[in-house]
């Protein structure tokens, strides 16, 4: 009963869809404010209704109603109850229809906060964001319904794959899906500002805050996958340029460049056209990524049922959407204005920079993804891009980045002139310098010259605030009231622009990481990166739905026991699959991490890692999503910017 | 104009985007693209030389008509999804040679009684060294030669239902 009430509610979401797609761009454009403004009560009802459903579908897993096809796929009655729940969305179907309950929440937020938006704008959003949430809904309800019956109901459910089986990627896919579903925001607000043919500073201030929240989840569901894969998968890395993470680095670069031109648009009115493609294209990436993968064309770790005939719906469904706002673009975007003038050296001409760097990793790291599938297509060519392509084409573009970056906050709008902003980094440059002179002696040139970038930008990014409360030049109490006053999206600016440099200072540190695959028998100890590590004992252990091998491994160091690892084995009885839960020992500047592997004679292979500076690659990406937090949490965004720009629209049409 | 050219571009690339997208899924669908594929170094070539208890490397190039070869295995799950599409070949005429793989013959027989049986002619590679000589991955797997005994085509996995016009017309003809 319950499974058919959430296949009622999708149903009954589709219809609000269509009704909050049709009925307000209708409005918008004959200019009847009583259909516009059936918009916000229509998304508000969809999201309630795709809430009902999705809870219902969490309902039917948690009961073990293994009536539901879905249900019996991917779970098990011993599968543990998080599990259960998030297995909802771990699933094909069940994921696919999480996706369109973010799109159905993100609707309404926007319904929510958007009341002080012009009436058609407003509309015209709702509609467009409407408009694509009917299209997954469509797809869910025909092509890959998760409540789908089975009967006769098997006795038990086949079980969710061992390695989902995880807390970490438990949360990855909903703080991912809302960052890649978040940009259907931007995109909304690009598609809106087409069909009114008109995009202002205050479109900029109102598209800058949601593109930020997608923006920060997508980093921490990056961030989140990348440390997943370092800690289950227990290979000891944390990015291989697989064609997925790929697929999520592309959205991920075009929203760092939206974020960065929509300032511009916002402060003067300029790059306007760019912009909005880059808010379509952000949503497109973010949409391909997921047909790519779920169509099965591309190979992943990320192994849903694939399934050709459900390739060529969703196919279909893009080719409307991005098509469709591809063509729109063509048509209306030659109509949008003339737009403010700068010369190339000013803070307009930084952010150029920036979006000209940021698209041509994106282009890089585009090509590096599809160049195998089309020489397969074109020329029937087996190729596969590895790292060593993307080493050597996405840093020589991202050094440039890294440098340009401390530099830019420091240059004014307009003109500039860009000596006086370097002679404000001479301390940075000075310290950046003695840290890739020492860094030298740990590692090689690269690594070293990379640690050098890490110390520019983070030292780089706290120059902005240093300038800005005139720190060491005025007294100090007065320094201090200037640093409250502050607006929170400088600080915001610098924590964003930090965080990378953390990022990069883990990279650059984890090329001195040391690892060695050992056979040891318990009692034996091993000598590795300062460390002595013993294997204590090996026995067996029961989980919930596995048994497990378990080794106690003690780390000592000038015989002071520094932590005791226990990594295991895990033979799952369902899936009759075996996952290896490598154990990590943490202070944020180095793990110890070791992993057990197979027996043999009474010994067992242990696989040791000393990761030097690793953890802070997520630690920086946190601090990037913090940036992004803080800055969106600065209250000129929140309250006084439509307000500010209702009185600005107001003055300029009093001065005509 | 210029400019219009230029923003009507994104529209350009991404409807070359999509076709080649589209192209993809009809591949994977009718089998002509596998990105997982490794690839078969025989592809081009002549048949390797094999004698068989059932058919030989001579009795293929005797027929002088195209011909599909499959390896399959009674104790091969993927090989009885596969079973009715076989069929379907065979119903349409298709000239099917099957080669049993690490198979006991009263093993295959029971597997050909219970699922039906699609091969004109069945060979036993017990040793499984014929399979070795060919690069067969696995099974089921799927060889198309020509009337010169020239492999044009292999397919790994079970061979998609809608693989089966395309064939039936390729080596009816």
């Amino acid at each position: 009963m319950i499974p058919e009430l959430g296949h009622f509610a999708l149903a009954l979401a589709i219809a609000f869809a269509l009704a909050q797609a049709v009925i307000p761009l209708w409005g918008a454009h004959r200019g009847d404010v009583r259909l516009m403004q059936a918009a916000p009560a229509l998304a508000l009802g969809q999201a309630l209704a795709l809430s009902v459903s999705f809870g219902c579908l969490i309902y039917a897993s948690v009961m073990d109603d293994f009536t539901v096809l879905n249900v019996a796929e991917n779970s098990h009655t011993l599968k543990p109850l998080l599990y259960k729940i998030t297995g909802a969305w771990g699933s094909h179907e069940g994921s696919i229809l999480f996706w369109c309950l973010i799109l159905g929440l993100c609707g309404a937020a926007v319904a929510l906060f958007s009341a002080p938006l012009p009436a058609s704008l407003r509309a015209r959003v709702l509609g467009v964001l409407a408009l694509s949430a009917f299209g997954f809904e469509l797809f869910t309800l025909i092509e890959s319904n998760p409540f789908a019956r089975i009967w006769p109901a098997p006795d038990n459910g086949r079980d969710m794959n061992p390695l989902l089986q995880d807390p970490g990627l438990a949360f990855h896919p909903p703080i991912l899906y809302s960052g890649y579903v978040g940009m259907a925001i931007p995109f909304a607000f690009a598609i809106a500002a087409l069909l009114e043919g008109r995009i202002d500073a205050a479109w900029g201030r109102w598209v800058r805050p949601w593109t930020l929240a997608a923006w920060c989840c997508l980093t921490g569901g990056i961030a989140l996958g990348s440390w997943w894969s370092y800690y289950v998968l227990g290979w000891g890395g944390f990015w291989f340029w697989d064609p997925v993470e790929n697929a999520s680095l592309l959205p991920w670069l075009t929203a760092t460049a939206l974020l960065h031109s929509a300032i511009v648009v916002e402060k003067r009115e300029a790059l306007k056209i760019w912009t909005v493609l880059l808010a379509i294209g952000a949503f497109a990436f973010s949409l391909s990524g997921t047909f790519l993968v779920r169509s099965g064309i591309l190979n992943s770790v990320h192994s849903f049922a694939n399934d050709p005939a459900r390739g060529v719906f969703i196919l279909g469904l893009l080719g409307l959407l991005i098509g469709g706002s591809l063509l729109l673009f063509a048509i209306r975007a030659p109509l949008l204005g003339a737009s403010g003038v700068f010369a190339a050296v000013s803070r307009e001409g930084a952010l150029v920079m920036n979006n000209i760097l940021l698209c041509s990793i994106t282009a890089v790291v585009l090509t590096g993804t599809m160049y195998p599938l089309f020489a397969d297509l074109l020329l029937s060519q087996k190729i596969s891009v590895g790292p060593p392509f993307y080493n050597a084409t996405v840093l020589p573009l991202a050094a440039p980045v890294f440098v340009a970056m401390a530099v830019g906050p420091l240059m004014s709008w307009k003109r500039t002139a860009l000596m006086p902003a370097l002679l404000k980094l001479w301390w940075v440059a000075l310290i950046a310098a003695i840290v890739g002179i020492v860094a030298t002696f740990g590692m090689n040139a690269l690594p070293a010259l990379f640690m050098a970038a890490a110390a520019w930008m983070i030292l780089g990014a706290f120059a902005d605030i240093i300038e800005r409360i005139r720190l060491f030049r005025i007294p100090l109490a007065s320094s201090l009231s200037r640093l409250v006053s502050l607006p929170l999206q400088a600080f915001g600016t610098t924590l964003g622009h930090a965080g990378l440099g953390v990022t990069v200072a883990g990279i650059a540190g984890m090329s001195m990481a040391v690892q060695e695959v050992v056979l040891v028998k318990p009692g034996a100890t091993v000598h590795l990166a300062g460390y002595d590590w013993t294997l204590q004992e090996l026995h067996d252990a029961a989980g919930p739905n596995y048994n497990a091998r378990v080794a106690t491994i003690a780390v000592r160091r000038d015989g002071r026991l520094i932590t005791t690892l226990a990594p295991e084995r895990r033979a799952f009885t369902t899936q009759t699959m075996t996952t290896t839960e490598a154990k990590i020992h943490t202070n944020l500047t180095r793990d110890l991490y070791a992993v057990l592997g197979e027996e043999r004679d009474g010994a067992a292979v242990l696989r040791l890692h000393d990761n030097t500076m690793a953890p802070l690659i997520w630690l920086g990406a946190l601090v990037m999503a913090a940036g992004g937090a803080c800055s969106l949490a600065d209250r000129r965004l929140r309250v006084a910017a439509p307000k500010r720009a209702a009185k600005s629209d107001a003055l300029l049409a009093g001065r005509t | 104009m210029n400019r219009r050219l230029l923003l009507a571009a994104p529209f350009g690339v991404a409807l070359l985007g999509g076709g080649a997208f589209y192209a993809m899924l009809r591949g994977l669908q009718t089998g002509s693209f596998d990105p997982r594929g490794v690839p078969s170094q025989l592809i081009g070539k002549p048949l390797p030389e094999f004698q068989l208890p059932g058919f030989s490397r001579a009795d293929v190039l005797a027929r002088k008509r195209p011909v599909i070869i499959n390896f399959f295995a009674s104790w091969c799950v993927p090989c009885v999804d596969e079973a009715p599409t076989l069929m379907a070949l065979h119903q349409r005429g298709v000239p099917i040679w099957g080669i049993a793989y690490k198979d006991k013959p009263a093993a295959t027989q029971g597997f050909l009684a219970r699922h039906g049986n699609p091969f004109t002619n069945l060979a036993s590679d017990e040793p499984g060294l014929v399979a070795i000589d060919w690069g067969v991955t696995g099974v089921p797997e799927t060889y198309l030669i020509d009337a010169q005994g020239i492999v044009q085509w292999r397919f790994v996995g079970p061979l998609p239902d809608a693989a089966v016009d395309g064939l039936s017309k390729l080596v009816a003809s």
